[in-house]
């Protein structure tokens, strides 16, 4: 390997190093491009009936499209959203609204999203019942488990592609198998996934996916659901206009949609090389930080992960001090959701971490824009700020 | 292609001003989720609470009362379905956006009837607040997006709170055209929309004045906006918002250059066509919309050939046109099927020149000339 301790001299890099990237990416300029002349020029509303409209309509269209292909859907079962958020509230607030009386039972994990978690909470208030499914050590569900989970009752399967505070990956064919078998509607959360890991809502039995644009490149402000239209009905949580088939109604933010599209369509074709990018870096940090640093630990299974979400423990080292130690370095001890508020993660906690070990844990996070200048300073630091570290007895 | 292009559909989206394009621009090169304790997540977070406090000095309220949105539609679901209240009252011209989670809330739902100005009728309202003990949800729009007619907001909001309800005022199409305060300082919540009035579209904002912590919020996750709305703000859409809010704050007072050109207009069209109508035009209205009807010429028609001409107009509201219904705004104000379905919405804007208001002149007096040829074909047939 060559990262040999002479060569980590800190190069040129920009202080803070931006290492959060399952937080928010940076928009891919070519998004950004894609997205300004709709802001200047051609500025119409979609739903208008004269060219500026007309004009706007075409351009959602094509992005529709975009995202669409990403996932192997038809563009017409794409709804836009304002982000994942929303597209998960739709998706299982509007599920459960859709079939309350025929159907009680929703099937979730332990380690979703808190937007997730908390739509699955307010449907209880409705009268669903949920069964939250564990995960083992590694972060993944147990396929038995979820097979004895799902009853006559059940509605909904609702799992992560990608988590996001350590990001493994779930085995969404298998889940979607066994719930096409089982007759139950299947979503998945993909804001950490889409445009990263290879998804295709045929081949894995998706019935809905939450894709959100800043997770991917894309611009803040935008997302996507994909609803599986000849099969799911939904009703909206949004409405009013009844645009996009009356599931969420508002004026289409046309350069948002452009910007959607744009990321998705760049992430297809980059997704390769993103990947062993990502891969390369990845493993170039870890290597260093494993061996050099005493009693780090990587979170999550070590093979069936996203690159680019590293969740590590430094066992022993104090939370604060530990974020102190890294200032130089912008990560997170969590997703950020949760930073503003200081609780320990839920996630590390479903893995088995104890509370010390989970204040001791940060995520670094990769991304497209990452160098490998960047990921060698972080490794130094790392390495430096943490090897000769005072810790309290585990 | 026609040799001009000349906007007349603001209150369909404004075009965005410069200013917020570039504010946009800026943060969008920028990475950072507001959430997040890093240097570029305070920066994030700084950006957002300047925004907040531009759009709260321009709505006049404080900056804990703007909770930012996707935009009004989403604001006035927030609104009406996060509401205690187990009853609603709504006016007969409210927009779709208030209309449809009305009908979904699965509360009795009473509706005001309006004059034939397209004005609120007080007494009616007084009646549907006196029908229960209850209290009340009252939303009344602060100005119609169809024909530009101001609802007398402070009378409405006396009303209301002397019946013991909450006022929610659909502010959308009075921003950026009248003063927002009158109007914030009398309801109890409100909604804006950035780009109806130069903003960015993908962005708007619920406007709660005192929230007592009994609204229960539409999409729930991650805790932002003090817990009353989830998910990662649009920061790019919020800056460009702030920026397009002070904006329009300063140029109201230059709003008289755009009232006189449409008054203009509305007085050539009435001296060329004395059988034309317009509506509401009895009434106070914002100064950059006319609701024109040209009898015996079909609105969709109407805007076809408009378009053909180079000139962007409406037949309603946007977000009911690839549907031709009829207009539940003029039918409420007591219009025909005739006179309602011939109504185009012309709605000008800070680009809005003279020259742009002549040539729409001629082409609507070109069109109505070839109506009146046709009727009296017609006629002699």
């Amino acid at each position: 390997m060559m990262h040999m301790a002479e060569q980590a001299v800190p190069r040129p890099v920009r202080v803070p190093v931006y290492l959060d990237y399952q937080a928010t990416t940076p928009t891919d300029p070519r998004v950004v491009e894609a997205m300004l002349p709709f802001f200047t020029e051609r500025y119409g509303n979609a739903h208008s009936e004269h060219r500026y409209g007309w004009e706007a309509e075409a351009s959602v269209n094509v992005a529709r499209r975009e995202v669409a292909d990403l996932i192997g859907a038809p563009q017409e079962d794409i709804i836009f959203t304002s982000g994942a958020t929303e597209s998960n509230n739709l998706a299982i607030k509007g599920l459960a609204w859709a079939y309350k009386g025929h159907r009680s039972h929703i099937v979730t994990v332990v380690t979703e999203h808190k937007c997730v978690l908390e739509s699955c909470r307010r449907m209880q208030e409705d009268g669903f019942e949920i069964t939250c499914l564990g995960v083992d050590g590694d972060g993944l569900i147990d396929l038995e488990a979820l097979k004895a989970a799902i009853r006559p009752e059940t509605l909904l399967v609702s799992v992560m592609a990608v988590n996001n505070e350590i990001g493994v990956i779930q085995p969404l064919a298998e889940i979607g198998a066994i719930c096409r078998e089982r007759g139950v509607f299947f979503h998945t959360d993909a804001a950490q996934a889409a445009g990263k890991i290879p998804l295709d809502v045929e081949a894995m039995n998706i019935d809905l996916m939450s894709i959100s644009g800043h997770k991917l490149y894309g611009p803040k402000g935008i997302g996507a659901l994909y609803v599986r239209r000849s099969k799911v009905r939904l009703r909206p949580v949004i409405d009013g206009g009844g645009h996009e088939h009356g599931l969420r109604s508002g004026t289409l933010a046309t350069p948002l949609c452009i910007g959607l599209g744009a990321a998705c369509r760049i992430a297809g074709e980059a997704m390769e090389a993103d990947a062993s990018h990502l891969r390369r870096l990845a493993d170039r940090f870890l290597d260093r930080v494993l061996a050099d640093v005493p009693d780090a630990l990587l979170n999550g299974h070590r093979m069936q992960r996203f690159p680019g979400n590293m969740n590590l423990t430094f066992r022993g080292v104090d939370g604060n001090r530990l974020m102190a130690e890294l200032r130089e370095l912008a990560i997170s001890s969590g997703s950020a959701c949760a930073s503003a508020t200081d609780e320990p993660s839920y996630v590390l906690a479903a893995l088995g971490l104890n509370d010390r070990d989970i204040h001791s844990s940060v995520r670094i996070g990769l991304g497209r824009m990452t160098t490998q200048g960047e990921v060698d300073f972080a490794a130094d630091t790392v390495v430096r700020k943490l090897s000769g570290i005072q810790r309290t007895r585990v | 292609m026609p040799r001009q292009h000349i906007y007349l559909d603001y209150n369909a989206t404004a075009q965005p001003r410069p200013e917020a394009v570039e504010a946009m621009a800026e943060v969008l090169a920028t990475a950072g989720n507001p959430s997040s304790v890093h240097q570029a997540g305070r920066r994030a977070a700084a950006a957002l609470s300047q925004a907040r406090d531009r759009v709260a000095a321009f709505a006049a309220v404080p900056a804990r009362a703007i909770t930012f949105t996707s935009g009004a539609t989403e604001a006035n679901n927030m609104a009406i379905l996060g509401a205690p209240q187990t009853r609603l009252i709504i006016s007969a011209i409210e927009h779709d956006s208030v209309r449809e989670p009305a009908r979904r809330s699965a509360k009795p739902v009473s509706e005001v009837a309006v004059t034939g100005e397209g004005v609120i009728d007080l007494a009616a309202l007084e009646t549907a607040l006196g029908e229960s003990d209850e209290p009340a949800l009252v939303c009344v729009m602060a100005v119609n997006n169809e024909t530009g007619v101001i609802q007398p907001i402070a009378e409405v909001a006396r009303l209301v709170h002397d019946h013991g309800g909450t006022l929610f005022c659909d502010a959308v199409q009075a921003a950026g055209k009248i003063d927002l305060a009158p109007i914030t300082a009398n309801a109890d919540m409100a909604s804006l929309s950035a780009h109806k009035f130069g903003g960015p579209p993908g962005v708007g904002a619920l406007i709660v004045r005192c929230d007592d912590g009994s609204r229960r919020p539409l999409v729930t996750g991650g805790g932002q906006e003090r817990g009353l709305r989830a998910g990662t703000e649009n920061l790019p859409g919020i800056a460009g918002f702030g920026v397009a809010a002070e904006l329009a704050a300063r140029e109201l007072r230059q709003a008289s250059r755009i009232v006189e050109l449409r008054d203009a207009l509305e007085h050539a069209i009435l001296e060329a066509a004395p059988d034309a109508v317009i509506a509401g035009r009895g009434a106070p209205r914002v100064g950059n919309t006319s609701c024109i009807a040209m009898p015996g010429m079909p609105a969709e028609t109407q805007v076809m050939a408009f378009d053909l001409a180079g000139f962007a107009v409406s037949a309603g509201s946007a977000c009911s046109s690839g549907k031709v219904r009829r207009s539940h705004v003029l039918s409420a104000m007591g219009y025909d099927d005739e006179t309602a379905g011939a109504a185009i919405r012309v709605s000008l804007g800070w680009k809005t020149e003279a020259d742009d208001i002549a040539a729409f002149l001629e082409e609507w007096t070109r069109q109505y000339g070839r109506a009146q040829g046709t009727a009296s074909e017609r006629g002699a047939a």
